[in-house]
């Protein structure tokens, strides 16, 4: 098993550790991998987005060429985890930004996303969250976090903030408002690695 | 869900914050249009100026916080983290700047100290940036509550020889603690004037418990890059985009040359045809009166 975490940018080493410490207390074998340029995507069994700028990681993803190579593992069922800006990254569609800049998303999920839902820093909050199908309590914490503000049919909410969804699934995608990997609750690193 | 469950301002949000800015590039901008380049060629945050740190070495006089209203425009034009700066421990600039929604402050030897003291950053909401020169200075702002660490180097000069010298030291410092024991690191704690408990956990993790990035006297993609090669987690660029001829190249080259430091085929094809890069100062023709790194504790 072979999990490719795309470290252009964030929470990289976070996720890799989160990762790590998943598979080995299910005691399985696993190589978690670090993808700054193209060519390694579609040899990975699963790929995680991790959370930064989403602007920044959206540029510098498609002129790396690891964005079209993310779009076919994704099409062909390749599980991928997006979190925070890696959320952003996944959706069809994000609210509009400064005039003329170019968002460039991949479109893989059939959700429509809101950059700094919840403000700026200074509105930045933990909360404990109930994630259907993973468990109540988990340990939330969103940074200067997107919300998803429209799903497609085929998208299951699995946890909502007010009137956000805040966690989704479609299919082999799980897109996550907030940042698991810097809590020590590995249960939606488990539910992720389980998708595999 | 029950809202009032939600925790603003915790040490995690604020490290947290940080932390996303990794592998980036933070550019000092002073005017919307300005941001606009820096967002649009990839920088992950701004730094909102009134003036890049050459220009207020050159002005001279006292150098203040921004004015409130320039950090604003720039607040609403971009969507990535704006940040600001305040002088050292000018805790009402520091609360002004929090109030307008700067994402994070920095505590910056770049303005004209206002007290001997640094601000007590574990009582805003807001996270901080703080300079260090060295292990002890680093670890005593993080003491204080600052959720990031930037090396000082020495701004405004486009001279990256004071924020090579400051990583090396800092990070040779980290390594050096490695094999300790107790006893030993206490002496550590004692002699670099840190908290032990701190010193203690850098000697475990072997890093500093917060991000670590480069500043002071970047200015090209090459500087960038050495940076990255010497162990930063990412670059602060003051200067050297906006007083290049052709900025937006330069931000451009700049971001790519941080996500390829280890290709230097790569760098070399970035570093082409950039035009004039910032004139910059040598540093070892500075007055001992125009260091900025010696301001702070």
């Amino acid at each position: 098993m072979l999990i490719g975490v795309i470290a252009i940018q964030g929470n990289v080493a976070e996720h890799v550790n989160a990762l790590e410490r998943t598979i080995s207390e299910r005691n399985c074998h696993g190589t978690i991998t670090r993808i700054k340029h193209s060519g390694l995507v579609p040899d990975c069994d699963a790929i995680v987005l991790p959370g930064g700028e989403s602007t920044t990681l959206a540029r510098l993803m498609w002129r790396e060429g690891i964005a079209t190579e993310i779009q076919c593992a994704a099409e062909s069922g390749v599980p991928v985890l997006g979190t925070c800006a890696g959320l952003v990254l996944l959706a069809v569609r994000s609210d509009a930004q400064r005039e003329g800049a170019e968002p460039h998303l991949l479109g893989a999920m059939d959700i429509e996303v809101k950059r700094n839902a919840f403000g700026r820093q200074c509105d930045s909050f933990e909360v404990p969250l109930d994630v259907a199908g993973v468990g109540d309590a988990f340990p939330a914490v969103f940074i200067r976090a997107p919300a998803i503000v429209q799903c497609g049919r085929a998208v299951s909410p699995l946890a909502r903030v007010g009137e956000y969804v805040v966690a989704a699934q479609e299919g082999n995608m799980l897109a996550l408002a907030f940042h698991p990997e810097i809590t020590s609750d590995m249960r939606l690193h488990h539910y992720f690695v389980e998708m595999i | 869900m029950d809202l009032n469950e939600l925790r603003h301002g915790t040490e995690l949000l604020k490290r947290g914050f940080a932390a996303m800015q990794k592998g980036g590039v933070i550019m000092d901008v002073t005017t919307p249009a300005e941001a606009g380049i820096a967002e649009d060629a990839g920088a992950v945050a701004v730094m909102a100026l009134h003036a890049v740190p050459s220009e207020i070495r050159r002005v001279g006089g006292v150098a203040r916080m921004a004015d409130p209203e320039v950090v604003s425009a720039i607040i609403d034009s971009v969507t990535i983290p704006v940040m600001a700066k305040t002088r050292i421990g000018h805790v009402m600039e520091a609360k002004i700047l929090e109030a307008i929604g700067a994402d994070m402050i920095d505590e910056s030897e770049v303005l004209t100290p206002a007290d001997e003291f640094h601000i007590d950053k574990s009582l805003f909401t807001v996270p901080f940036v703080c300079g260090a020169r060295n292990l002890g200075e680093a670890l005593r702002r993080i003491s204080e509550g600052a959720a990031m660490v930037r090396t000082k180097g020495e701004a405004g000069t486009g001279d990256v020889r004071e924020a090579v010298r400051h990583i090396k030291l800092i990070l040779g410092s980290i390594r050096s603690l490695k094999g300790k024991n107790h006893e030993e690191l206490l002496k550590v704690a004692r002699e670099i004037e840190a908290p032990a408990e701190l010193v203690m956990e850098t000697a475990k993790l072997q890093r500093l418990p917060v991000v670590n990035f480069a500043a002071g006297g970047v200015a090209t993609p090459a500087d960038a890059a050495l940076m990255m090669y010497l162990g930063a987690d990412g670059v602060f660029v003051g200067s050297g985009i906006f007083t290049a001829e052709n900025p937006e190249k330069m931000a451009n080259a700049i971001v790519e040359a941080v996500n390829n430091y280890e290709k230097p085929e790569v760098l070399a094809e970035i570093s082409k045809g950039l035009g004039a890069q910032m004139k910059g100062i040598d540093i070892g023709t500075l007055d001992e009166r125009e260091v900025l790194q010696t301001r702070g504790w």
